[in-house]
């Protein structure tokens, strides 16, 4: 409740729940927008690396005599070199007890552990001639042996990686809750299933890039980088270059998505900041396509043997589950490569009600690229884990997959409660979202066109998918393992002497609208026009401290900093008019730019005249008043860990099946995000990360040989889902504010790819049930299928 | 990447242009629509000396039908094929694969001289010109020459082309009266090169379909005539032709897909487009 005794969402002018547009977009689709590769300075010069052509090799010698002698070059430097200006980094933390990884360099030392991994780096005139100077550096290498397949990885006779770990296991959870056994000797049915998932990849319109710009003379590192967390990138600059926090400011302009893919450490990032260091001049590293696709994060490598009881009557009894998943040859620093493993573990049946759980996951070092967090970690891999055996299981018991789903849902007023694996929830909204969904998706009247349209040869399905979402995180995620990574964020407004807000918010903005939410939070809290407001992000130098954007944290906890900043705002501004009006200030509000009193909405005076008086004629003010026209608030969520939503999502496709080839119709989601800011950027989250779920269902998969060799590192081999293969998208909402915070919003942005590839999955075993076929490998292809049908 | 450097040269005539392939020798390269060669470069999969744009080249130029032959100049770009009622009415065949060749960015600089001397085995447009018996006109310093389709894709991006020569058009016999046609691929995006595709030409026999030329895509190193899949349509049916295309494909294993499932695929591809064509689906 607001300080007037309205509510947030029914504040006068609220602007919250309305699809204003967001005050970015019309700039960048101009063409206008400022990323790191636009950003222009004097002396800049380029970076281009050598990059490992072997998964696993001793760097026997190198020789860049020959390359330093090209023209336009400015320096060769080699990954021992490198190291005297930048130390290691090993990427562990307190909270994952026994994850293990090695030190890492910016650029490889004496050993090489993936293809793509940079070993050199030339600094030239220009990024050809960098690349030029590449192509004469002398290497010779001796292979070592590469350690490709993840289930392979732990036998006795594969080496490993890092001798001195001794072995590949990097991090092994184990969570046994209930009588598992028992439930699974007192089971009606138990279904099974082994689920196989496709390293796959973001990809970002922009690549990731950087430029660094060390001023020797006054002992500043100006860094702009296409990144998601400023604040983090600084600490880890100042840390591994050992510089003083003040020395270091990061900017992150305009960012061309990120998908988690620019919240990590990257060794030719930090290569490219020590290198500015070195050589005392801007230098810039813009990724190319091929070296984004061995060098970016990877992710989604699982192998999952899982299995479910149920009773008779369709109640499931227990989950028992076996992840597998390979990480590459490194934790990735500073957020671990286990957390997409636990992620599995701690969500796989988080819907439900039962009580019995028994989950490993093993975490395996391989030469391939380091995988880390992309968009809804973990999620779709326990989402289709779980929600792939119920299909099963409801098939095996001959329910209906909506009515097993309905029965065994957390009911909507359990809660506060826990999910099986321990995690927390405020409220859930389950049975009123499958409601929802299966009225929009008219549910009887598509099972009965798939029942008519199976009697003439054409194999429909309908796949539905139960999740839960992680957002709003606190310093449960990384924070209390050690890691140095802003669970708190903050929001500094400003008042103009024009009456206009400049908000500087340390959350970011990647494309997702970050910018146009904070705009209706100020504008609504504080009662000036959305468009007098401005909104700052991206400047470690500039904005409070905070975390950045990720997790999907941006409007449930930069929100709710806006929020509380602009209460702050605008009490401090109906004070001084109220000493200059001879008024309480408990009397007046602001809407519409005026200050008005609260009872009537008459106005008493502009924001502008305010302005005018505070800055300009300060002399004319009652005695003793010191208007404060700038406020910060902070915040972080306390009550829970996370903010969990939930939601359901179904697809409607048709396989051929004689060519294997699926024809996605229509697909809906109804989610509880609590509440909803701007529905169209919410509505649009949902739809993208749907998009990028089919991706992973579907297209997108890392193809790596048995060398180790990355075979498809093109957007012409490595499939994107693209606007001609998908389905209209239908979404709704049900709305279960979080009561941790006053704007009560929880995440959306991953939503959409938890849910998606469980609903596609299900869907194409729907259509296939009556073929006595089933897939559970993704990327689905049409040859997956095929292989399913035993017709190739 | 980066592309290398490389020298570029806008001749204003052919002949300008021979002189120029002449005078570098293998360095030169000439550049079309640079759909493949801009990207190759992009990529540093190819370093030429010299570009030779063919851009500026006006006997490069032009869809024209004379003597019962429709002449298509090689530097026609893919979207002038599709919006070209000549060939829309003239050369169905041509006009059904256009929309199958990449994206409309793509479409508007590609050429079909560029697509067909690249010859990817993947690619639309080559398949179309074999199955129609299409004539390359190509010239070089010592005058003008035309290769039967037939003979002109030799292998793996290997045309009858040779050094220091230009293909100048691509010549077509107008269909007949009774020719029919059909066209189709299985892509997994709209766009994507196939992984498998069949361009189908042939005139109506009765009930049956004679003079039939399968060309199927994206199975092999160049684009595969399937002579006994075709001589199976007037012996057994489409079941016959499905079964005796075993014997003309032969699709390796690739990053995408195995060989049997390309093989399988041009089967089901073959059942398809054959219905249509004998008015069955």
């Amino acid at each position: 409740m607001s300080e007037s005794g309205l509510s947030f969402l029914d504040r006068p002018n609220s602007y919250i729940g309305r699809s204003v547009p967001r005050p970015n977009a019309r700039r960048l689709v101009e063409g206008r927008g400022t990323y790191v590769d636009d950003v222009a300075v004097q002396r800049l010069t380029h970076v281009a690396f050598l990059r490992s052509p072997l998964a696993h090799a001793r760097i026997a010698s190198l020789d860049t005599a020959a390359a330093r002698a090209m023209p336009g070059v400015v320096a060769v430097v080699t990954g021992a070199e490198l190291a005297r200006v930048c130390t290691p980094w090993v990427g562990v933390l307190g909270h994952f007890k026994g994850l293990r990884s090695a030190p890492q360099h910016a650029l490889a030392v004496d050993r090489v552990t993936w293809v793509g991994e940079p070993l050199c780096a030339v600094v030239a005139a220009s990024r050809a001639e960098a690349e030029d100077a590449l192509a004469v550096i002398a290497v010779e290498y001796e292979a070592l042996p590469a350690v490709v397949d993840m289930e392979t990885a732990l036998d006795p006779a594969t080496p490993p990686i890092h001798p001195d770990l001794g072995d590949n296991l990097a991090f092994e959870r184990v969570l046994e809750v209930g009588d598992v056994d028992g439930a699974f000797r007192d089971a009606a049915a138990v279904v099974e299933e082994t689920f196989r998932f496709g390293r796959h990849t973001g990809v970002c319109l922009e690549p990731r890039a950087i430029l660094a710009d060390w001023q020797a003379a006054d002992g500043t590192l100006t860094v702009h980088h296409s990144f998601q967390a400023p604040h983090m990138m600084q600490d880890i600059l100042c840390k591994h270059l050992s510089l003083p926090e003040g020395a270091v400011r990061v900017i992150c302009r305009d960012v061309g998505g990120s998908f988690g893919i620019k919240v990590h450490i990257y060794p030719d990032e930090m290569a490219t900041c020590a290198l500015s260091l070195m050589l005392r001049r801007p230098v810039k590293f813009v990724a190319d396509r091929l070296e984004s696709f061995t060098s970016d994060i990877h992710c989604r490598d699982h192998r999952v043997t899982a299995r479910m009881a149920l009773s008779a009557e369709g109640d499931i009894l227990a989950i028992d589950m076996d992840d597998l998943t390979g990480i590459g040859p490194y934790s990735v620093y500073p957020r671990t490569s286990a957390v997409e493993a636990n992620q599995v573990v701690n969500l796989t049946g988080g819907p439900y009600r039962h009580q019995a759980y028994r989950a490993r996951a093993r975490v395996v070092l391989q030469n391939k690229a380091p995988t880390c967090q992309y968009r809804a970690v973990g999620h779709p891999i326990a989402t289709m884990v779980a929600e792939g055996l119920l299909d099963l299981g409801a098939a095996r018991l001959g329910l209906d997959p909506a009515a097993i789903r309905q029965r065994n849902v957390i009911p909507d007023d359990a809660y506060p409660c826990a999910g099986v694996s321990g995690i927390r929830f405020e409220q859930l909204s389950h049975q009123r979202a499958l409601g929802t969904l299966l009225e929009m998706m008219d549910y009887g009247a598509l099972r009965a066109e798939q029942a008519a349209l199976r009697a003439r040869g054409i194999h429909r399905g309908i796949g539905l998918a139960t999740f839960v979402e992680i957002t709003n995180p606190s310093a449960a995620f990384y924070g209390v393992g050690g890691a140095r990574i802003s669970s708190q964020d903050g929001c500094t407004l400003r008042l103009d002497p024009q009456g206009g807000v400049v908000a500087a918010v340390s959350i970011t903005e990647q494309g997702q609208g970050t910018e146009g939410i904070i705009a209706q939070v100020v504008a609504t809290a504080t009662g000036v026009p959305l468009e007098q407001v401005r909104v700052v992000t991206g400047d470690t130098q500039a904005t409070p401290y905070g975390g950045g954007t990720w997790a999907s944290r941006g409007a449930g906890i930069g929100g709710e900093a806006a929020w509380q900043a602009g209460k702050a705002l605008r009490a401090n501004v109906t004070a001084a008019a109220g000493a200059i009006l001879q008024a309480s200030a408990d009397a007046l509000d602001i809407r519409e730019g005026r200050i008005v009193d609260a009872a009537t909405g008459a106005e008493r005076m502009t924001l502008a005249e305010l302005g005018r008086i505070v800055y300009f004629r300060p002399d004319t003010l009652p005695p003793g008043l010191q208007p404060e026209f700038m406020v910060t608030r902070h915040y972080v969520p306390k009550d829970y860990p996370f903010a969990f939503t939930n939601g359901v999502q179904a697809s409607y496709l048709e396989v051929d099946v004689e060519t294997g080839f699926v024809r996605l119709l229509k697909h809906w989601c109804v989610e509880d995000c609590g509440t909803v800011l701007n529905p169209l950027l919410v509505d649009e989250q949902i739809r993208g990360g749907i998009v990028q779920g089919i991706g992973g269902a579907l297209f997108e998969h890392c193809l790596y040989d048995a060398e180790g060799q990355l075979l498809n590192g093109s957007m012409a081999d490595y499939l994107v889902p693209m606007a001609g293969e998908m389905p209209d998208i239908a979404v709704a909402h049900v709305v279960s504010a979080t009561a941790s915070s006053e704007i009560g919003a929880k995440g959306a942005g991953e939503a959409g790819t938890a849910g998606a590839p469980a609903a596609v999955v299900n869907a194409i075993n729907d259509a296939l049930r009556p073929l006595n076929a089933r897939v559970s490998r993704q990327p689905v292809t049409p040859e997956v299928i095929l292989e399913a049908l035993g017709t190739i | 990447m980066k592309a290398p450097d490389v020298a570029y040269a806008r001749p204003r005539t052919l002949d300008e242009a021979l002189a120029l392939l002449a005078e570098h020798g293998e360095a030169a390269q000439p550049l079309a629509g640079g759909q493949s060669l801009v990207t190759s470069l992009n990529m540093r999969l190819a370093a030429p000396g010299l570009l030779v744009d063919l851009n500026g080249l006006p006997e490069l130029t032009g869809i024209a039908e004379a003597g019962g032959v429709i002449r298509i100049g090689a530097m026609t770009r893919h979207r002038d094929l599709a919006a070209s009622p000549l060939v829309a009415e003239r050369l169905p065949l041509i006009a059904a694969a256009v929309p199958h060749i990449a994206h409309p960015a793509i479409r508007n600089r590609g050429t079909i001289g560029g697509s067909v001397a690249l010859a990817d085995p993947a690619a639309e447009l080559p398949a179309c010109c074999l199955a129609l018996r299409a004539s390359f006109v190509i010239r070089g310093l010592t005058g003008e020459r035309r290769v039967a389709a037939d003979d002109f894709f030799l292998g793996l991006f290997e045309t009858a082309i040779g050094p220091g020569e230009i293909l100048v058009a691509i010549e077509i016999p107008v269909p007949g009266a009774d020719a029919v046609s059909g066209f189709d691929e299985l892509a997994r995006r709209h766009g994507d090169y196939a992984l498998v595709g069949l361009a189908a030409q042939g005139r109506r026999d009765g009930v049956g379909l004679g003079d039939l030329r399968l060309v199927f895509f994206g199975v092999g190193d160049r684009p595969v005539l399937a002579g006994n899949a075709a001589a199976a349509v007037a012996a057994g049916g489409v079941k016959a032709a499905q079964d005796a295309l075993a014997a003309d494909i032969d699709p390796a294993d690739d990053v995408a897909v195995r060989g049997a499932t390309r093989r399988h695929l041009a089967r089901v591809l073959l059942g398809r487009v054959l219905g249509r064509m004998t008015g069955e689906a």
